[in-house]
């Protein structure tokens, strides 16, 4: 119960994050990515201000030494830059470019009540589903 | 650069990355959107349902409550949709990661595979815009 108290709240900071920083705006997203267009920048600051601010959990967690309500850090452990990375960062970038959404923020956008916005995350969760039958799915792992 | 919002960017920022380490602290998990949805059907699911509850929740509370909520819809036509959501779905299975597992949470690690995860897929996202709206025209 204490763990599902601990992700709801990380969710909704997440999701208020998202909100914040204009994310859930699949056309800005698209600008950032126009680097040959009306270019807007924000989407780079967004990194700014969560990649410093992750890294203190990081260091508190190394102080702690284990996580306050589980028992170890889910350390993702591979190491190589192998064809697999290689070949998903490329298509997910592509349909990220398409769209404009990558999937927390068009998943925090599901509340616009637009279609558009609904047949996306269909097609991202069937594009995760059809990821299964794929014989090197089971060593998947978190990032 | 019409609509460059540098302070609400790094503002909104750093609530995503206090909920990566929140999340990191109390339960040892990476804030990697792609990966905590394509667990869903594990056993240990709950924390995963939690988590989304109020990832989609909370823009939904904030826009109910009178708060602005700037979400404009994507593309209308339903091909680019459905196109952009399977490579989206499944390229972040493949490559174990997403903007928040790799681009937030790798990157604080310094993690050669997301830094290299991360450069690859601005780099073929900014492609596909540029072919997209400079040589077809979408």
């Amino acid at each position: 119960m204490r763990q599902n108290i601990a992700a709801l709240a990380a969710g909704s900071l997440f999701g208020l994050g998202l909100v914040i920083s204009h994310m859930v705006d699949p056309l800005k997203v698209q600008a950032f990515l126009d680097v040959a267009g009306d270019w807007d920048p924000s989407v780079a600051f967004v990194m700014v201000g969560a990649i410093p601010a992750t890294a203190i959990g990081l260091i508190v967690g190394r102080r702690t030494g284990h996580p306050l309500l589980a028992a170890d850090f889910a350390q993702p452990s591979e190491r190589r830059v192998d064809a697999r990375l290689i070949g998903g960062a490329v298509m997910f970038g592509a349909g990220w470019g398409l769209v404009g959404y990558c999937p927390g923020p068009a998943l925090a956008a599901l509340g616009n009540g637009a279609s558009n916005t609904f047949v996306f995350v269909a097609a991202m969760g069937a594009g995760m589903a059809a990821f299964r039958f794929f014989p090197f799915a089971r060593h998947t792992r978190v990032a | 650069m019409s609509q460059f919002t540098p302070v609400s960017a790094v503002l909104g920022g750093i609530l995503i990355g206090l909920s990566a380490a929140w999340l990191w602290v109390s339960l040892g998990r990476v804030a990697g959107i792609s990966g905590i949805l394509g667990a869903m059907t594990r056993p240990d699911a709950s924390w995963r349902l939690a988590f989304l509850a109020g990832l989609i929740g909370t823009p939904m509370l904030i826009a109910v409550s009178g708060g602005s909520v700037a979400w404009r819809a994507p593309v209308e036509q339903w091909p680019i949709l459905i196109v952009g959501g399977l490579l989206v779905g499944f390229g972040t299975r493949l490559g174990s990661g997403c903007t928040s597992g790799h681009g937030v949470c790798g990157m604080a690690r310094l993690s050669p595979r997301s830094i290299a995860a991360t450069a690859i897929f601005m780099a073929t996202g900014g492609l596909t815009v540029f072919v997209m709206r400079h040589a077809w025209g979408v």
